[in-house]
């Protein structure tokens, strides 16, 4: 049975292709992994060689990780991605629903307005933005950068959740309908589970602008204990000599937290495919 | 009794009042991340030992968000109490928006002279808004062993200059010039303002320039676009694709034999031990003709005027007029020279080449650092483009003179 | 049951998602966006001007050049988008969906990991791999014995835009990848099954039930491809910082605005411009958008299984 699906390709060749790719999209990322533990002029000396005795340093992971603040930073990261994720998922979820499932008057419009954020470049609301932070007196503060993603990952949200909770099929809302369960209770039992691919899929995109992000940390929260960790490797680069071993080092350290993030909501998308039999 | 009671919370009141006005804290914005190791291990301390009670943080920006984050947060009112100022127009247009404190009189402002604070006054000169701190110098850097190997001088006229150029080229081991025009900065801060006075004599010929008097397409700026795509037939093959880092690296390691660039750069070179440095100054086009340097009013300091904490922010200021700080800035941040009136000793050899120059060759600003940027199309942002592309021999120096000279005629009235 | 009572679940389920939305995302966007009927004067204050900055940017010499300039620069960024981020996101995301596919999720993970990494590093890497003086790049096309033709992609300006979005496919394939891949795995696999008992082959089966059944998808796919396109600036800003040279090749509507309305070295940002400049970005994806809301979803036979 299985091997009728992978005919014409072949297995070989499907893993030629897959491998191919996966080359291409690793060799850069080897590159930047090999060329941290490397002292800078051996990095421009011969960049695509790997770290000998010699030209092997630590430097700067030692940079990085002395720097006490950096634990620090990581762990604002991490909160406030996160948070701005649970509440992306939360809101988009719940207002992807609102939208796709009752028709009421001005629906179309609602999510023509809902669209808006991802039309406008976001940076243009930036002294906006700040003067309300700082009526709210929330100025360095992690909560103003929590606000301000979760605002801008909606819209993206609400886009993708609607197009896959359109495809939720028709008899199971009539059937709980039927069956005298309220709506609050039906999409949170039955809906919620069903998009679980879905919420894995916006669960990624959201917190990659979330986690990178350097203007606004920049601009709402630049102060030392609330420092995100893009804004900490700024550090680093200077306004004529980067100091590139650390911010390769710091990079390279930030990618883990997002990485495994990655895969565990990677594995909530086949999870919940499978137990997607629901019927 | 009633009225003891009175008295002794008046006392009290008046202690906490004086104590809390000791407990001052201070932030200074600025671009300059490389000086922050600086500012918080030798400069405060300083400051602080003189004037205890007051904490100051150092919060420097990347220099490429640093305009933009500082304009918005001027606007939303969270900036630092001291910020570092860029010259000329973008910290007079900060000043008219009313972001930044007026200066005159304030003590430390005596310590300098007025060709320092033109950078950082109104057209008229009446008012001054920021401190001036330091200056930097452009000329080339050069590779000592290099040219011992190859039996070169440093060449003092333009002939000299490209027979050095040549026998580089010719002998294929080094890189002739470090340069690169993929960030496109170098090209008109370090090459075309660096060289380009000799032709159109300083001073004079950028001040014709804003009286009308002069035309990018007469002569002298012609020849000086001329010189420059000379120069640019020296680049290396991929030139086009190289950042200012790339050329910091491939001098950095000995491949390359001349370093078009600042003052600023003495202090990363240094850190190199293999490499030993000289410096000479534009070659001048005759033996015996004038020289003339590109001597750049580089960073000021100002006081923002939402400033929480303005009394010791004055003290601070005060300080920064001092001989001490003029001191220790231009000798730990080598390359950058105070403009105080102070007298200095630079310890730094190849610092002291290039403040050295001053004595013998006549001084002048970046030829479009004052008034010629105001206008639509940006003078800078023209002049980056135009040069990047006659560098790279994709323009001649006519058609660059001309698309200059068209853009600045269109906005600036003495022009047109 | 016709409920008589006002729809309160309808309110519970937008509320909170309208309103944080509203306050720190929409509203300060709008209220910026006015500014483009105004201009400034020197001590900052505001006059009303009508639709004269529009006009300016689209009729004056210096703008309009400019404006066409990074229009059409991010029209061809767009296509190349379009031309291999979506086909081969599709290709990878079918190749993932075969049943039985040993090492799926590592192949996955791996080809995702450049979506995860910051600009920042992004930029440095490539600019080292296509760097004329590294060699990296040089080596590489030597291995399959094409080193001649290694050039300065990044700095000249034939090859300068192609090259970004080269990079910028490379860096955002693993979006459409996954979105697609989740729509696939929506399909039942009773549908899949019946399909191969009737003895269809793989690439029937892809071509005439897996392919309609993820169009809504891909609808998607392109859109958010057009909207994150047109939008575009952290990449180019990073490799080419905000004057997108070599003589503005690169330059997009993103780094267009950035300059315009934050200003960049000595030119300094005008707000209003700017607002202006924005102003027409919005109309641009707007109609984009609209397409898509009232058109193609509406044509679109959406299937629920």
């Amino acid at each position: 049975m299985a091997r009728s699906l992978l005919r014409p390709f072949g297995r070989a060749g499907v893993h030629l292709a897959l491998g191919g790719y996966t080359l291409i999209a690793l060799f850069p990322i080897a590159l930047i992994l090999i060329n941290s533990v490397k002292s800078r002029s051996a990095i421009f000396d011969n960049p695509l060689a790997l770290p000998t005795p010699d030209t092997f340093s630590l430097i700067g992971f030692h940079k990085v990780l002395a720097n006490s603040n950096f634990l620090l930073y990581f762990g604002n990261s991490l909160f406030v991605t996160l948070t701005s994720l649970v509440l992306i998922i939360l809101f988009g979820a719940m207002a992807a629903w609102g939208l796709s499932e009752y028709k009421f008057r001005g629906n179309r419009w609602l999510a023509l307005y809902l669209a808006i954020g991802i039309m406008i470049p976001i940076r243009l609301g930036t002294v906006s933005i700040l003067e309300l932070i700082v009526k709210l007196h929330m100025v360095n503060t992690l909560s103003a950068l929590v606000l301000v993603y979760t605002a801008q990952g909606l819209p993206l949200a609400v886009m993708i959740l609607s197009e896959f909770v359109r495809q939720v099929p028709k008899e199971l809302k009539d059937a709980a309908r039927c069956d005298g369960v309220g709506e609050i209770k039906i999409f949170f039992q039955v809906i919620l589970p069903l998009i679980r691919p879905a919420i894995a899929t916006v669960a990624v995109f959201t917190m990659i602008p979330a986690w990178n992000d350097l203007w606004f940390p920049l601009i709402l929260a630049p102060s030392d204990q609330t420092k995100t960790v893009t804004l900490g490797v700024q550090q680093f680069i200077g306004q004529y000599v980067t100091d590139w071993n650390s911010v390769l080092a710091a990079l390279s350290l930030a990618v883990i937290p997002v990485l495994v993030l990655y895969v565990i909501f990677s594995r909530q998308l086949i999870r919940g495919l499978t137990s997607g039999a629901v019927k | 009794m009633q009225s003891v009671r009175i008295l002794r919370n008046a006392v009290l009141a008046a202690l906490v009042a004086a104590g809390g006005a000791q407990a001052g804290t201070l932030t200074i914005e600025s671009w300059r991340v490389d000086d922050k190791a600086l500012w918080e291990t030798v400069l405060i301390p300083a400051f602080q030992k003189k004037n205890p009670g007051i904490e100051i943080k150092f919060s420097p920006t990347a220099p490429t968000e640093y305009d933009s984050s500082l304009t918005a947060r001027m606007a939303g009112g969270t900036a630092g109490d001291l910020v570092a100022c860029r010259p000329f127009d973008v910290s007079l247009s900060m000043y008219k928006k009313g972001n930044l404190e007026k200066l005159d009189g304030k003590p430390g402002m005596e310590n300098f002279p007025a060709t320092a604070k033109v950078a950082w006054q109104t057209d008229d000169g009446k008012d001054t808004f920021c401190m001036p701190m330091a200056s930097v110098i452009h000329g080339f850097l050069y590779n000592k062993k290099v040219f011992r190997e190859l039996s070169l001088q440093p060449p003092k006229t333009e002939e000299e200059f490209f027979k050095v150029l040549d026998s580089v080229k010719k002998g294929g081991k080094y890189a002739p010039l470090a340069l690169g025009t993929a960030d496109q900065w170098e090209s008109n801060q370090i090459v075309f303002t660096s060289i380009g006075p000799n032709y159109w004599k300083g001073e004079e010929g950028r001040k014709a320039l804003i009286a009308g008097k002069a035309k990018f397409t007469d002569p002298q700026f012609v020849a000086a676009w001329d010189y420059e795509a000379k120069l640019g037939t020296y680049l290396g093959k991929g030139a086009s694709s190289q950042t200012y880092g790339d050329s910091q690296n491939q001098f950095a390691l000995g491949r390359a034999a001349i370093y078009p660039t600042g003052s600023w750069d003495i202090s990363y070179f240094n850190q190199t031990p293999d490499l030993e440095l000289g410096a000479f100054p534009p070659p001048v086009k005759k033996a015996g003709d004038k020289c003339y340097i590109s001597d750049h009013m580089d960073i000021g300091m100002g006081i923002n005027k939402k400033s929480k904490n303005k009394e010791d922010a004055y003290k601070f200021l005060a300080w920064l007029g001092s001989q001490e700080f003029a001191d220790i800035y231009t000798n730990k941040v080598t390359g950058f020279f105070s403009l105080s009136n102070h007298l200095i000793t630079v310890k730094d050899p190849v610092a002291k080449q290039m403040i050295e120059w001053r004595a013998s060759c006549a001084s002048t600003i970046r030829l479009n650092a004052q008034v010629l940027n105001r206008g639509e199309p940006s003078m800078e942002n023209e002049l980056w483009n135009v040069n990047a592309q006659v560098l790279n021999g994709n323009l001649s120096a006519k058609d660059a003179a001309a698309r200059i000279q068209n853009g600045f005629a269109k906005w600036y009235k003495p022009q047109q | 049951m016709v409920r008589q009572t006002f729809p309160w679940h309808v309110v519970f389920f937008l509320a909170p998602a309208v309103l944080i939305y509203s306050l720190f995302s929409a509203l300060p966007l709008i209220d910026t966006l006015h500014l483009g009927f105004y201009t400034s004067d020197d001590a900052g204050l505001n006059h009303f001007t009508g639709l004269s900055n529009f006009r300016t940017i689209l009729f004056d010499q210096t703008w309009s050049t400019a404006f066409w300039n990074a229009m059409w620069n991010n029209t061809k960024f767009f296509m190349i988008h379009m031309l291999l981020q979506n086909p081969i996101g599709l290709l990878l995301a079918s190749l993932f969906s075969l049943k039985g596919l040993k090492w799926a999720r590592t192949y996955r993970t791996l080809i995702f990991l450049p979506t995860l990494l910051s600009v920042v590093i992004i930029g440095f890497v490539w600019q080292l791999i296509l760097s004329p003086l590294w060699g990296v790049g040089e080596k590489l096309m030597g291995y399959v014995g094409m080193a001649d033709s290694f050039a300065p992609w990044l700095g000249q300006p034939s090859t300068a835009l192609l090259s970004v979005a080269l990079i910028s496919v490379w860096q955002y394939i693993g979006i459409p990848m996954m979105l697609i891949y989740a729509a696939l795995l929506a399909i039942p696999e009773e549908i899949l099954d019946a399909a191969h008992a009737e003895g269809a082959s793989g690439l029937r089966v892809f071509w005439e039930i897996k392919l309609p059944l993820i169009w809504p998808t891909l609808g998607l796919v392109t859109i958010l491809t057009f909207v994150a396109n047109f939008n575009a600036f952290d990449l180019i800003y990073s490799i080419k910082g905000a004057l997108a040279g070599p003589n503005y090749a690169t330059d997009i509507l993103g780094t267009f605005f950035y300059r315009t309305f934050f200003g960049y070295q000595s030119q300094i940002g005008s707000p209003t411009m700017g607002a202006a400049v924005a102003t027409m970005m919005f109309l641009v994806i707007l109609i984009g958008v609209g397409i898509y809301f009232f058109f193609v979803q509406r044509k679109l036979t959406r299937y629920e299984l």
